[in-house]
């Protein structure tokens, strides 16, 4: 390696050996100093990928990442070592820290990525035309075919019935707190919406079994399991919606309300406006964590095999249940189905974020 | 058109604590009344309650009077909406809705008002609006642009614009030029001139030159110290506050001396 220079990678400010305009003072200026080339890094990682790969040819596997991990440490060490060498230990402590930011953040995508790639490949195996459109009525559940289609209208509904009710909820309780609350009153809610955020999914799903199910005001049904699924989009709804219209600059309002428009206007064509894009993402967010929820749908709807496009009677199937119900039937063709079924829930799910996206982009304040 | 403001017996509290205290002041029609002082001395305090955007901020009251040609805007049955829409405001730094263009920026005041007015009396009160805020060449041709695109001067003058689109009696300006470079400084002055001829107009202002610059009349504001409520020193017209005034404190803080 050659031994690094300043010239390398910095365009010298003073040329070494030149005279840097100092006052009076008699050092002179120092502002280059000794830096590692663009390409060490590179050849340190291509080296500790070697190593890594040594280390799997010699058969020292017991654990599946011992090879990772070896190359990771390996970079780690040669390049803190180096650059201490080199460049000194400011900025030797500068690539360390540089390495374990990196690191950290490769590790903490790594599971998602893996989830996402191991769910398309095992869930495609079964997509089809049947699959999306065809239910599992009448499917034996040892053989192949079926499909999910009943589970998706299902979701669809649940969803979107809990929507319904928990947005406009939601948004104006959180408009209350935010424009209008003070004292007792929106000190309490805030506090429950606090204690309903830490509520385990399946209580909400009890408290509907107990309180609207076993009393005979529902019965089993796809209503039941949105209201269930209601209590648990609320308190995201709320705080989200909270947080989005605190950030609305006070100025904003005061530059309304000194025009002499009702508070009510201000509120309707300046605050929400200003923060409809993050109102709406929050709501896409609690729509998404709910289209995943088993637990309480299991006690509001449980399961059915075949379309019930009435919400109000009778068993409704759902995509999460039903990833549930084939996995625990345990033959082949169920628990392919199982896969499919997950591909198609964060499918969904990523549709949603998609469309959230957009939308907050159309609706975000413009620059230029 | 424009109309006199008279402030009597003015005191004005956040919750328990009196921040100004026993406040006479007479503002003449059409004319331009500076309120300088120290900071923390109630000057926007006082310019806050006379639109009652001070009421705004919870806990916040006033009592005493404040008369717009005779009648008290906190008298009974006085609506603040209504108080708001003829007394306008501009604010210290400039806030244009961001969701707005230009266009609707300008008659936002307007629109969220009178929806049923019609669109070619709107394209002339927006016309208007920006001419008279000495805008309406530099904008002319991109109304339909967002109006936070603009620079700080222009959006300071945009809300003007925007304050003047719904034909205030009086404006009320909290240091309008303290975000701006001089050339946009300037603009406003020469701006707050002009407007003088159709409003009564107040500013609060930390230049003394400026004061000096474009006011009539001059109302000087201190405080004994910290936590005691801010009072009106002295009022006068603008070149006897700064050339005799008849208090020592204005005299201490328009020489410099203090402040």
């Amino acid at each position: 390696m050659n031994p690094p220079t300043a010239a390398d990678t910095d365009p010298p400010m003073n040329p070494p050996g030149g005279t840097p305009p100092t006052p009076s003072n008699s050092d002179p200026l120092k502002l280059t100093g000794r830096r590692l080339p663009r390409w060490v890094p590179w050849l340190v990682g291509l080296g500790a990928l070697g190593l890594g790969l040594l280390v799997q040819a010699t058969g020292i596997t017991a654990i599946g990442l011992a090879p990772g991990i070896i190359a990771g440490l390996a970079f780690l060490i040669a390049i803190t070592v180096i650059s201490l060498a080199f460049e000194g230990r400011r900025h030797a402590v500068d690539r360390l820290a540089t390495t374990l930011v990196y690191t950290a953040f490769i590790l903490a995508l790594a599971p998602l990525l893996w989830i996402l790639v191991t769910v398309t490949i095992k869930g495609l195996s079964v997509m089809s035309p049947e699959f999306l459109t065809g239910t599992m009525r009448n499917v034996n559940p040892r053989d192949a075919g079926g499909g999910l289609l009943h589970a998706f209208l299902g979701t669809l509904e649940q969803v979107g019935i809990a929507a319904l009710i928990a947005v406009p909820i939601g948004v104006l309780a959180a408009i209350y707190l935010v424009e209008f609350g003070k004292g007792k009153l929106s000190y309490w809610i805030s506090f429950f919406v606090d204690v309903m955020t830490g509520i385990p999914s399946i209580v909400a799903g009890l408290f509907i079994y107990t309180a609207l199910i076993l009393t005979g005001v529902l019965e089993q049904s796809g209503l039941a399991a949105a209201l269930a699924l209601t209590i648990l989009m609320l308190p995201v709804i709320i705080r989200t919606t909270e947080e989005m219209l605190r950030i609305v600059p006070n100025e904003l309002r005061e530059g309304a309300l000194a025009l002499g428009v009702p508070k009510w206007k201000v509120i309707l064509r300046v605050v929400i406006p200003t923060a409809i894009s993050g109102i709406i993402t929050g709501v896409m967010l609690a729509v998404a964590r709910v289209a995943g929820e088993t637990a309480p749908l299991l006690l509001t709807t449980f399961l059915a095999q075949d379309i019930n496009l009435n919400p109000a009677s009778g068993s409704q199937a759902s995509l999460p249940t039903f990833i549930w119900d084939q996995i625990s039937r345990g033959t082949n063709a169920a628990v392919d189905r199982a896969w499919g079924g997950a591909l198609a829930l964060i499918l969904f799910v990523l549709v949603l974020y998609a469309g959230a996206r957009l939308i907050a982009k159309y609706f975000s304040p413009k620059v230029n | 058109m424009s109309k006199q403001i008279d402030i009597k017996d003015l005191d004005i509290y956040y919750g328990d604590f009196l921040a100004v205290e026993g406040v006479n002041l007479s503002v003449k029609a059409n004319s331009v009344m500076s309120f300088i002082g120290p900071s923390g001395c109630g000057k926007s305090t006082v310019l806050r309650s006379i639109n009652r955007m001070h009421e705004v901020i919870p806990g916040a009251y006033t009592t005493g009077e404040i008369l717009l040609d005779g009648e008290d805007i906190y008298g009974p049955n006085v609506d603040p909406v209504l108080v708001r829409r003829t007394i306008g405001m501009v604010f210290q730094r400039p806030n244009p809705f961001p969701t707005m263009s230009i266009y609707e920026n300008v008659i936002a005041g307007l629109k969220l008002e009178k929806d049923k007015k019609r669109k070619q009396s709107m394209d002339d009160v927006v016309e208007e609006s920006l001419r008279g805020a000495n805008l309406w060449e530099e904008v002319k041709d991109r109304l339909n642009k967002p109006g936070a695109g603009l620079s700080g001067g222009q959006q300071q003058r945009l809300c003007i614009a925007r304050a003047i689109a719904v034909e205030p009696q009086v404006l009320l300006m909290d240091e309008p030029c303290s975000a701006l470079d001089p050339i946009s400084t300037l603009a406003i002055e020469d701006l707050i001139r002009e407007l003088k001829d159709r409003y009564t107009i107040i500013i609060v202002t930390h230049n003394m030159q400026q004061a000096s610059r474009v006011s009539d009349n001059t109302a000087f504001f201190n405080l004994a110290g910290i936590g005691q409520p801010g009072h009106l020193i002295e009022t006068g017209p603008t070149q006897e506050i700064f050339t005799r005034p008849t208090n020592q404190q204005t005299e201490d803080y328009v020489s410099g001396r203090f402040g």
